[in-house]
């Protein structure tokens, strides 16, 4: 535990001390930005569906971004020799590199936090929508996240890991939009394993337990990928 | 206190290391000596858990690498051939979280931090970040990570490379003096450097112990015959002439405007060359000792297992 915390922390700090964190979240607070703003004042709705529903696709590709260097770079300077010769487990390497990153979702999350205070400001939002419509998008940008540090492992080219998860990430959005062209037993199946097929419920305020259940077990799939994949490059 | 035993490793179909065995007991510094690609930093890559061997196994102090990997990680401190920084942190910053890693305390980290920059000669780079440093700071930075948590062993990969020689004559002094409370195995490829610094070397070609003695052992397995350079002056041909016949020497060669003479095991013609020089009223402009170096005695190592099979 105190060795994922070490990492976990090491890499908030690394975030906090180079430019590429600060781009994806002033890209992502401006984009979103105007998502929000456009929709509130076209539909005069007082929700942050502007905000959120455009904003997965773009969260699907700047988390890419924020991750490729996770492992890559490790391996590409040759820090991993450090990390995992020293008595810390890989799990544990692959965890503390999850929550630093988790770190850096979360103040870009909170960052938006404005849109809501600017809604109760100026309106009466219902206020479930907007709470689940925040753990919609946590445990989207979380699932993501693992699927980018994954994708680091394999490699020590970022612009490699970078495409290879933003590959992932896409094909497990956009399988779900398949479901209507396959037989309905088929296309359903399709459909529970797609990061798009839960999402709109959250946007709702809807708190359904398979939508939680279903990303937090692609999180702890591909974090499982990622430490097996750590281990595997010790017997190539 | 490192116990490898029979350890083999492929890369894919490319066999790296072939079944070597050795050990390396408690206080002792032992020189990893071989050409590039011999299987070194192979060996030590396993022994560090880097890698994972394909047959045999490595203890450390009592530890086995393949089932208590982690209490054997904890007693190594590992410096790898390319230095493990993270260029955007400090030199503080940095032995901060590689104390953290290998489980030390807050209070014991800023204790030792203090020892270490002493130790390596860093006071003035603390705070830099490291990026900013030179080659051969970097290395200390290295040297620094690998011993801040007082490891019992110490595995240095080629830790002289690359450095400019006030560097490498400072590093060799360093590891002489940790080789006061750690025991170490370090690798390279340069054979003066194991005379000046180890006990004992183990020289590793092609992925297999060729030989593994004491220093003073190996310089007289070596021994056999004697090689000089001479320059002279004068006419080639009556020069080589008269040069065969002084007594002990075996061989006679020009190249490059150069007399190389071999000469047998126990004799030191070099005064009756001169007495032969004055002689003939030529002038010996200079006269050195060869030494064996490395090629050679891969060449006489691996061309005597040859002969033996």
């Amino acid at each position: 535990m105190k060795n994922t915390a070490t990492i976990a922390l090491k890499e908030l700090k690394s975030y906090l001390a180079s430019p590429m964190a600060y781009i994806v979240t002033g890209i992502f607070m401006i984009l979103t930005g105007f998502f929000f703003s456009i929709s509130s004042s076209t539909y005069y709705e007082t929700s942050i569906k502007g905000f959120l529903e455009p904003g997965n696709l773009l969260l699907l590709l700047l988390v890419s971004v924020l991750t490729m260097r996770l492992l890559a770079e490790e391996r590409k300077m040759g820090t991993l020799e450090l990390l995992i010769t020293a008595p810390v487990r890989d799990s544990e390497v692959i965890l503390g590199k999850f929550l630093g990153s988790l770190g850096i979702l979360t103040i870009m999350l909170i960052l938006t936090l404005y849109y809501p205070l600017l809604l109760i400001g100026y309106g009466d939002p219902d206020i479930g929508p907007i709470f689940t419509g925040y753990l919609g998008i946590f445990l989207l940008g979380s699932a993501s996240l693992a699927v980018g540090i994954f994708a680091s492992s394999l490699t020590s080219n970022q612009i490699v890991a970078a495409v290879v998860s933003g590959g992932i990430l896409f094909a497990l959005w956009f399988i779900g939009y398949t479901a209507t062209f396959l037989p309905e037993a088929a296309g359903e199946f399709i459909g529970y394993l797609s990061l798009s097929y839960y999402y709109p419920d959250f946007m709702r305020g809807v708190i359904d337990t398979r939508g939680i259940i279903y990303y937090l077990s692609i999180t702890a799939l591909f974090l499982f990928l990622a430490v097996r994949s750590l281990e595997n490059s010790r017997w190539s | 206190m490192i116990r490898v035993e029979n350890l083999t490793k492929y890369y894919g179909k490319r066999l790296a290391v072939d079944d070597i065995s050795f050990n390396v007991e408690k206080g002792e510094i032992v020189g990893f000596l071989g050409p590039n690609a011999a299987g070194k930093t192979t060996t030590m890559r396993i022994i560090t858990g880097y890698l994972a061997p394909t047959q045999g196994n490595v203890w450390v102090a009592d530890h086995d690498i393949i089932n208590h990997s982690l209490e054997a990680r904890r007693q190594i401190g590992y410096l790898p051939e390319a230095i493990p920084l993270y260029t955007d942190m400090t030199v503080r910053s940095y032995l901060d979280f590689a104390g953290r890693l290998r489980g030390m305390d807050s209070a014991r980290i800023i204790a030792r931090t203090d020892e270490v920059i002493e130790i390596c000669h860093l006071e003035e780079y603390v705070d830099v970040i490291i990026g900013k440093l030179s080659k051969g700071f970097r290395q200390r930075v290295g040297v620094a990570q690998a011993i801040i948590h007082e490891p019992a062993v110490l595995i240095l990969d080629e830790p002289t490379i690359g450095i400019d020689p006030i560097q490498v004559a400072m590093t060799r002094q360093l590891i002489r003096e940790l080789g006061k409370d750690h025991t170490i195995l370090l690798s390279t490829h340069i054979l003066p450097e194991v005379s000046v610094i180890c006990q004992r070397v183990i020289i590793i070609h092609e992925g297999r112990i060729v030989a593994e003695d004491r220093i003073d052992n190996l310089s007289s397995m070596m021994s056999g015959s004697q090689r000089f350079r001479l320059q002279i002056s004068g006419p080639v041909k009556k020069i080589t002439e008269r040069l065969q016949k002084v007594k002990g020497i075996i061989n006679v060669s020009y190249e490059e405007s150069n007399y190389i003479i071999e000469c047998a095991a126990g004799q030191d013609p070099r005064r009756q060359i001169m007495d032969e020089m004055v002689r003939g009223g030529w002038t010996l402009l200079s006269m050195e000792q060869i030494g064996m170096s490395l090629e050679d005695i891969f060449l006489k190592l691996t061309a005597e297992e040859e002969a033996d099979e």
